[in-house]
């Protein structure tokens, strides 16, 4: 259990340090192997519906997702190189931060509740950080949607730590609202990268209430 | 506390210190398919170049000279205070770690002046650089040393070596992995290896080691590269401490053992030299950086208390 | 019970359906049936017609019966008036991109999300357990992102993506939310419900539960709309298209609400939280009524100065259940009337956009004589949404006031009424410019943007909006009542 937290957050370092889309995606989608194997650790009993749920984790967060992702990559023919606005070291001084925080409040947690497994729970509070903060500082819309699923990740990890158990549909109705998530995002990377030629989410400025010229009635298409 | 065999024992460690060099290069050798330096090629590179006269730019000062003094005592006092053959090191008393951080440091400190002192533009870069680096190792460094603290409750690193046991590693597996993974890139960084640094280049723009030396010869060259040889056996022997700790053996057997954990952790970094190609400037710090979160990512598991 | 899982099923069926059908005229009105049997369903159930509902996983209280009803209603004005605006707009088939065919053409696609939308909201308003809400307002997210991106243009998939980011981003924290108050609940809660969780709330454990509020509040908050999480609100509703737009505002939003409300509804019943719970909620309600006022003032956009005002009247709700007491079936009632008032409001702007072709305030003038039908339902609707008598707006925000200073807190009050005056005079400028005057230099044709079916839904919303404002029918008042008291606070 804590081999598998440990490694999760290692992926999560690699993810704030890799500079390369291809090795980022590839790091998710270990993620997803790791997070499927994760409940295995949880509970003693291991029910036909815990490996249904574990394979449907594993094929959609490891397998299919990141074909999509990858598919997005190749045929937005965007540049392999990520660019971030806060440089790949300072990410990871700001992952160990975070990580330092995390801990801080799982500490602060413990005082009022027993908690199985406080490091699996370190670490899913540390990936939703990460996730966050790759959402925040990277450019692209692609690394955008995999600071997303890094989040995502980091909640599944959480509720697991925390062993709040719901009923097995409750979870596949989250996993696939998830998926079904980032599957509309994949779509819309298409779309963007068509419309925009480029899949920088932060040049998007169409929008704007503090910019200058506000809604140019270029397309006014109604 | 002093004790005579260890005494013995260290000295041995370091006057077979330059034999590691060798022995990375022999792998490297190996992996290449060259017939590579003879063994023993450190030692008498030293010897000749005992035999010859430094020469000095009319542009330094003192300072250059004394270096090469200070660095090579330093490093080794420093080993003074480092268990060899699991056995308590030769000088140990409580708060030691810090001690051996800061006598390594003094010689960095020195040999970072020498370089500034030559005036030499390449040599301020590289000065700059080993700075930035041992600064960013430093953390994993101790760290790692904290994880082991937590475990054993000593802070003399010889007490720290003593306690530590099989049933250690056994219960936090992970931990002590993650440690053992950011010391051996402290190693790396700290003896300007591949893929940090690259003993063998010949571009004064990427080096960072070498060309801090640059401007020595004969007499003093000779001694910095000989402290250089035992910068590396003292931390290859905090990371055969640290793995191969606590097995109950008789003192031919613990010389033996840890004769060939020494020998294996060369011949690691010999592999790593082979197979990976040196970082670009850029990431290196991202790298170093990333052995500190190790270090503490093994210390938040150590400190949730499984 | 079996009504109940109808009206979620039956639109997931028929919106599927609906992608496959070539014929337009046919799938169209399959989404206007599909509106109706929906309502008439809504109706049955909320009147009790077809059984009481109090399941772990479905289940109707006074709170559900409210909103169900204001989906429906919505859904079923929106559905009308989509009739002819898909008419306007001649479909395109999507692109084929990485082997991945967009289906069909777009209107196949509106059609087919607004009845998944439906059911996603259906299934939020309706779910009592905790976990299977979540899944229903993540689920209106995804079905609302291509119908924002209706359009297929660059500022509409801007638009979508900001939402969908944003949104999905402060529903994971939601979810996490859910997780915490899992944590919270001791073993004795057999049911993950509010009522559930309230019924044991002597042992919820504190701690964990007030992180929970602020992992909800900043989760659903952000779908809701409160500032500082609405940046993606005026995006996503001034680009979507009317019928649209007019739903996210109406219905979606107060969806977001109410999960909201069911956590507060657990905080309500344990007396060491609830007062931090409302603390929170007036900070962020002010927060956002300041902010929409100060954006509402100079915003040159008809569309996003309606999505503002939703940010306002999100703060507003925010506001008067933190104020607790009456001020709750205050905020209820409010959310009736915004609901009402807003959907038309974003209706009519479609038709305003149809004729003149412009967002901008600026390039629209004479309402009143090139389009005197919807003209005088824009400045109807002015009136009600800045909560002029007689409508029911006025009732709600005034009652809200008046706890406000019953409680004696002067800051709220003043802060307010600030705000509200602030947001007054903005809307003010911008409805008098386009409203009167003169036709303007450009010459336009008024009855493009007039057919009866484009005004029939906002003419209904409003009349109820003025009569529940004049009287408000006991089923009413009994239902917002009941909703007040599950969350403690007192009758209207």
């Amino acid at each position: 259990m804590n081999s598998i937290a440990t490694l999760l957050a290692i992926t999560c370092m690699l993810l704030l340090g890799s500079s390369r889309l291809l090795v980022s995606i590839r790091m998710v989608a270990f993620q997803g192997i790791l997070l499927g194997l994760l409940p295995l650790f949880v509970t003693d009993h291991i029910g036909v519906a815990a490996v249904l749920l574990m394979l449907t984790n594993i094929g959609l967060k490891s397998i299919l997702l990141p074909w999509l992702l990858t598919k997005a990559l190749f045929e937005s023919g965007t540049r392999r190189e990520i660019e971030p606005f806060i440089g790949f070291g300072a990410s990871i001084l700001a992952g160990v931060l975070l990580l330092a925080v995390s801990g801080y409040i799982v500490n602060r947690l413990q005082t009022t509740a027993q908690i199985s497994s406080p490091f699996t729970l370190i670490a899913g509070f540390f990936m939703f950080f990460s996730g966050l903060f790759l959402l925040i500082t990277r450019r692209k819309a692609l690394t955008q949607t995999l600071g997303f699923l890094v989040l995502e990740n980091g909640v599944f990890t959480t509720g697991l730590s925390l062993g709040s158990e719901f009923s097995v549909f409750v979870e596949l109705g989250i996993l696939l609202d998830v998926f079904v998530g980032i599957f509309l995002m994949g779509i819309m990377l298409f779309h963007i990268d068509r419309e925009f030629d480029h899949i920088d989410a932060d040049r998007f400025n169409e929008l704007s209430d503090l910019a200058v010229d506000v809604g140019d009635s270029e397309e006014a298409s109604e | 506390m002093i004790s005579l065999p260890s005494i013995l024992i260290c000295l041995a460690m370091i006057v077979l210190a330059p034999l590691f060099p060798g022995v990375i290069n022999k792998t490297k050798a190996f992996f290449a398919g060259r017939q590579g330096p003879p063994l023993l090629q450190l030692y008498y590179d030293i010897i000749k170049m005992l035999q010859k006269t430094s020469v000095y730019s009319e542009t330094t000062t003192v300072v250059t000279r004394i270096a090469p003094f200070v660095i090579l005592f330093s490093t080794l006092a420093a080993a003074l205070l480092v268990p060899v053959a699991f056995r308590n090191a030769s000088v140990s008393f409580s708060g030691d770690i810090i001690l051996l951080a800061y006598l390594l440091g003094i010689g960095r400190f020195f040999m970072v002046l020498a370089a500034l002192d030559t005036g030499s533009a390449f040599e301020g870069m590289g000065a700059a650089r080993e700075v930035l680096y041992s600064a960013l190792a430093e953390p994993a460094l101790f760290f790692g040393l904290l994880v082991l603290i937590n475990e054993t409750s000593q802070t003399s690193i010889s007490a720290i070596y003593e306690k530590l046991t099989v049933e250690s590693w056994w219960q936090n597996p992970a931990t002590f992995l993650l440690v053992a993974a950011s010391w051996m890139i402290v190693l790396l960084v700290e003896n300007a290896r591949i893929p940090i640094d690259d003993p063998n280049t010949h571009l004064e723009l990427t080096m960072i080691h070498e060309v801090m030396i640059l401007d020595y010869s004969g007499k003093d060259l000779a001694l910095i590269e000989f402290a250089g040889a035992v910068k590396l056996a003292i931390f290859s022997s905090l990371l055969v401490g640290l793995v191969l700790s606590g097995q109950e053996l008789a003192l031919p057997a613990q010389l033996l053992v840890y004769a060939a954990g020494m020998l294996l952790v060369s011949i690691v970094v010999g592999i790593v030299e082979s197979t990976i190609a040196r970082f670009r400037l850029l990431h290196i710090p991202k790298f170093i950086v990333g052995s500190g979160a190790l270090a503490i990512i093994a210390l938040i598991l150590k400190l949730s208390g499984n | 019970m079996n009504t109940a899982y109808a009206l979620i099923i039956l639109p997931v069926i028929t919106g599927i359906i609906s992608l496959f059908i070539s014929s337009e005229r046919l799938r169209r009105n399959l989404l206007v049936v599909v509106a109706f049997v929906h309502l008439f369903m809504s109706i049955m159930l909320c009147t009790g017609a077809a059984g009481e509902l109090n399941g772990s996983w479905i289940g109707l209280d006074h709170l559900g019966r409210l909103f169900l009803m204001i989906v429906s209603l919505l859904f079923a004005g929106s559905a009308i008036y989509s009739m002819e605006y898909l008419d306007k707009h001649p479909h395109f088939d999507g692109p084929a991109i990485a082997g991945l065919r967009m289906p069909g053409n777009s209107n196949a696609v509106f059609v087919a999300c607004m009845q998944l939308f439906l059911a996603a909201m259906s299934l939020s308003v309706m779910s009592t357990h905790l976990g299977l809400q979540w899944i229903g307002i993540e689920a209106t997210t995804l079905a609302s992102t291509p119908l924002i991106y209706y359009h297929r243009n660059k500022r509409s998939l801007e638009a979508a993506w900001k939402y969908m980011i944003l949104c999905s981003v402060g529903i994971a924290l939601a979810l996490m939310g859910v997780f915490f108050l899992a944590m919270a609940a001791s073993s004795h809660v057999q049911q993950f419900t509010p009522v559930g969780l309230a019924l044991f709330s002597g042992y919820l454990k504190i701690e964990w539960l007030k992180v929970a509020f602020i992992f909800f509040l900043v989760g659903y908050g952000t779908k809701m709309g409160l500032a500082p999480m609405h940046t993606w609100l005026p995006d996503a509703h001034s680009e979507a298209p009317s019928p649209v737009s007019a739903m996210l505002s109406g219905a979606l939003l107060n969806c977001a609400f109410l999960g909201l409300l069911r956590i507060y509804q657990v905080c309500a019943a344990v007396p060491g939280v609830a007062s931090f719970a409302s603390e929170l909620l007036i900070i962020f309600g002010l927060i956002s009524l300041a902010i929409s006022g100060v954006f509402i003032l100079r915003q040159p956009d008809y569309k996003r100065m309606l999505a503002y005002s939703s940010v306002e009247h999100m703060g507003i709700l925010a506001l008067g259940v933190g104020l607790g007491g009456s001020a709750i079936a205050a905020a209820l009632l409010h959310a009736v009337g915004h609901s009402l008032v807003k959907s038309s409001l974003f209706l009519l702007s479609g038709n305003i956009l149809a004729v003149y072709a412009s967002k901008k305030i600026e390039d629209i003038k004479g309402l009143l004589k090139t389009m005197p039908v919807s003209g005088a339902l824009w400045l109807a609707g002015f009136f009600a949404i800045t909560g002029t008598p007689p409508f029911t707006t006025f009732t709600s925000e005034f009652a809200i006031v008046r706890v406000a200073l019953q409680s004696h807190s002067w800051t709220i009050a003043i802060l307010y009424l600030l705000f509200l005056l602030l947001v007054f005079i903005g809307m003010l400028t911008a409805f008098m410019h386009m409203s009167l005057g003169k036709k303007g230099e450009v010459e336009v044709d008024g009855s493009a943007g007039e057919s009866f079916w484009q005004v029939l839904p906002p003419v209904v919303f409003l009349t109820a909006a003025l009569f529940l404002g004049l009287y408000l029918p006991d089923f009413m008042r009994s239902a917002i009542n009941g909703a007040a008291v599950l969350l403690g606070g007192k009758p209207l």
